[in-house]
């Protein structure tokens, strides 16, 4: 007989405990009317004491006619903590920038409550809205109310992962372009790709406005959107005194020193910066933000590859397009929105020919090599796209080039 | 009987937009921090934006969110977000709802911080709460490693930004391999076979050709064919588990975390770069992880103390160098240290630049 849980027991009580806000409080919480929340309280507690998780690997279920946007998951000990033998997530695409308002986050809690364990991430680290543990038969219902409401399912498996960016022009004066509608309209475009896989494997697209980089894009997305600019960074030299006067600013040792290219000079009265040689790291701006500005020709650096270890190891994205305008209005009428549109599709359709099961298109990149997988998708090598030209002589020449 | 939808997407994220950010999107002058946690953004037009950011499990209740929506209620006309941090901010153009909402969300047992120089929300994965490969737990490594340095959240007093990520598994879901200091849940033994499943839910030469090792070769058990384990080749990747369920790599006793440093995915001053390896293996040992715990905090103590303003840990070890790196904190260089995978050879030395 299946017993009632509705506080941790064991070793997992300990996390009740400390300043942090406690995740073991979380499910206690929603155990209160979760008899599935209850179960994962024992089940957590076992794995606390037993040292290994227990969780089955696999499983797939989903809503009619999605390939993704369902996680699976049932636990080896259905026996003993049957309200969770089936514990499957979803992940439900979030709104660009994670914003929300109390009215419809109050509908999803009452969905949520009503068909699952009423435990959630907000979020997970696609970017999604994880709604974490329900049952297969729950799916349909769940989705139904869930797509009332307005909100869908994000991707899983070998499709285009929900894409996500920063906070954007919605808060930051250093959003070069407005990624949240980037964001919105190229995840819009895709719903089939998001929703049904059929790529070689995972790819995901994140949408940082700046440099700085702040949904780790570069490190982290198959494609990597970064906002830049190409003209002056705007000075106004009463602040730099006033950062030098007043703030008590070493400008010479916290900025000119720390500057990558050593392209700022400062006298002491007036800071001039060489921007033909300035490569856009932010670090000065990031210092002196109330005195220094991105210039306002801006855009963005479309990067490719970047992925975490699994299969043959980690890699951070590079450079294929060093500078790609991405102003307003976003229409498929914009030749430059269009260039995008037309530089996905024509990526996928190379990798999605060519490359290998579970090969991600950073790897099937260094299989192929840059220069092929440039010819493919029909865009000129540029030295923005290298850190060095080749080291190594042994070129491949292709027969047109010889002659 | 209502119409079945598929495919809408997303909710416009214009309908949770805040007034306030409406009316100035795209047009913010500049920022200031008032506090940690607590921010100003000034728009062109004079408008000001009140944002109090508050850390957050991650995992979070139905209970809690209504909780947030009461708060976002009572003082920020229903608006509030999320952080690719995981931390929870609320917004408002009401300067004087600022410290009351701080001292709500303090009272609810959300600190306040994150901005600026400090060690903002821990990235991190699903753990034993929820992941099927995981070789550690993730909410509640995490839960001990920020009990013991919640003063870093909500203070602002550290050389730089301190970005701290926990995977559990070498999956590494989130950035971890690009952070200053990455928590890495790792396999120490290979793969369990459980013949029994194999033959019926796993396809053999996909299984054989996900090895990066070739560590996997096809042979036959009483008539059935099957697969075996060259165990000095196996790197505990677990790529074989991914495609196959009938080789689980978990063990209690194997398991265990690893400590990287020096990542960072910011373009700021250096490039971005991977973690290194600085401890490569701690055991388990919940519920508090004090071997974890300790090594984070000596690695945060030993940071604070020597870094120069807005020097993040990577560029910190990249100016004093690997060898006094290891001095500093204390810890042991060993074999595991040296990498032997495919790009092994970059990472040698090879010029005499050596510190003594």
């Amino acid at each position: 007989m299946a017993q009632e849980r509705k506080k941790a027991s064991g070793k997992l009580k300990e996390l009740l405990k400390g300043p942090w806000p406690s995740f073991v409080k979380e499910i206690e919480a929603a155990a209160q009317k979760s008899p599935m929340s209850g179960d994962l309280l024992g089940l957590l507690d076992r794995s606390y004491e037993d040292r290994v998780g227990h969780w089955k690997h696999g499983g797939i279920v989903g809503v009619r006619g999605y390939g993704g946007g369902v996680i699976g998951r049932y636990s080896d000990l259905p026996e003993e903590f049957p309200n969770v033998s089936q514990f499957h997530t979803l992940r439900v695409n979030q709104p660009a920038g994670w914003f929300y308002t109390s009215e419809k986050m109050r509908r999803i809690c009452d969905i949520w409550e009503k068909h699952g364990s009423g435990l959630t991430n907000m979020h997970g680290s696609t970017g999604d809205m994880i709604l974490l543990g329900t049952a297969t038969d729950e799916l349909e219902p769940l989705f139904s109310e869930l797509t009332q409401e307005g909100f869908d399912l994000g991707g899983s498996g070998s499709d285009l992962r929900t894409p996500s960016c920063c906070v954007g022009p919605a808060r930051c004066e250093w959003a070069m372009f407005d990624t949240l509608r980037v964001t919105y309209d190229l995840t819009m475009h895709y719903q089939d790709e998001l929703h049904r896989p059929y790529f070689p494997y995972k790819f995901k697209i994140k949408v940082a406005g700046c440099p700085n980089d702040c949904v780790a894009s570069i490190a982290r997305a198959d494609m990597s959107i970064i906002g830049i600019w190409r003209d002056d960074i705007r000075i106004d030299q009463e602040k730099v005194r006033w950062y030098a006067k007043d703030e008590g600013l070493d400008i010479e040792g916290t900025v000119v020193r720390r500057c990558p290219t050593g392209c700022i000079e400062w006298d002491g009265k007036e800071l001039k910066i060489d921007n033909r040689n300035c490569s856009r790291c932010m670090h000065c701006i990031n210092v002196m933000h109330l005195a220094l500005r991105p210039g306002k020709d801006r855009g963005a650096t479309i990067l490719i590859g970047a992925k975490a270890p699994i299969v043959a190891g980690a890699i951070l994205s590079s450079v294929l397009v060093p500078f790609m305008k991405m102003d307003p209005p976003y229409n498929d009428d914009d030749p430059n929105y269009n260039d995008l549109i037309e530089l996905i599709d024509a990526i996928w359709e190379f990798w999605g020919e060519e490359g290998k099961n579970r090969e991600r298109v950073g790897e099937f990149i260094q299989r192929v090599g840059l220069g092929n997988f440039l010819d493919a998708i029909g865009l000129e090598p540029r030295p923005e796209m290298v850190a060095h030209p080749r080291e190594n002589p042994y070129v491949f020449y292709s027969k047109e080039e010889k002659e | 009987m209502t119409e079945r939808l598929t495919d809408i997407g997303p909710p416009h994220y214009e309908q949770f937009l805040p007034p306030v950010i409406k009316a100035n999107y795209g047009r913010w002058d500049h920022h200031e921090i008032l506090a940690p946690g607590v921010m100003v953004h000034v728009a062109e037009s004079g408008d000001k934006l009140y944002t109090v950011r508050a850390a957050s499990p991650r995992l979070v209740s139905v209970p809690k969110l209504r909780q947030f929506c009461d708060l976002a209620d009572k003082y920020c006309d229903g608006y509030f977000r999320f952080t690719s941090r995981n931390n929870v901010e609320f917004l408002t153009a009401k300067e004087e709802n600022v410290a009351p909402l701080k001292k709500d969300l303090e009272a609810l047992g959300h600190p306040v911080g994150g901005t600026g120089n400090a060690i903002s929300n821990i990235v991190h994965t699903q753990g034993w709460v929820h992941c099927h490969s995981a070789a550690t737990d993730a909410s509640g490594v995490v839960k001990a490693v920020m009990d013991d340095l919640v003063e870093e959240f909500t203070n602002m007093r550290l050389p730089g930004k301190l970005r701290i990520a926990l995977a559990c598994c070498l999956n590494m879901c989130g950035a971890v391999h690009c952070s200053d200091i990455s928590i890495l849940g790792i396999h120490r033994h290979p793969p369990k076979i459980d013949r029994e499943r194999m033959s019926k839910i796993c396809e053999i030469p996909n299984l054989i050709a996900a090895c990066p090792t070739a560590a996997i070769r096809p042979t036959m058990i009483d008539g059935k064919q099957g697969v075996e384990v060259l165990e000095e080749r196996c790197m505990y990747c677990a790529n074989c588990y991914t495609v196959c369920p009938a080789m689980p790599l978990a063990d209690a006793g194997g398991d265990g975390v690893s400590i990287w440093v020096g990542g960072k995915v910011s373009n700021a001053r250096t490039q971005p770069s991977f973690s290194k390896l600085a401890i490569p293996y701690l055991p388990n040992n919940p519920p508090r992880w004090p071997e974890v715990v300790s090594a984070v905090r000596n690695l945060v103590e030993v940071w604070a103390a020597n870094a120069r303003p807005y020097e993040r840990m990577g560029e910190w070890i990249d100016r004093i160098g690997w060898p006094r790196f290891f001095e500093l904190t204390g810890i042991e260089f060993k074999k595991e240290h040296i990498d032997d995978f495919s790009h092994a050879g970059l990472t040698f030395k090879r010029s005499t630049h050596l510190r003594f």
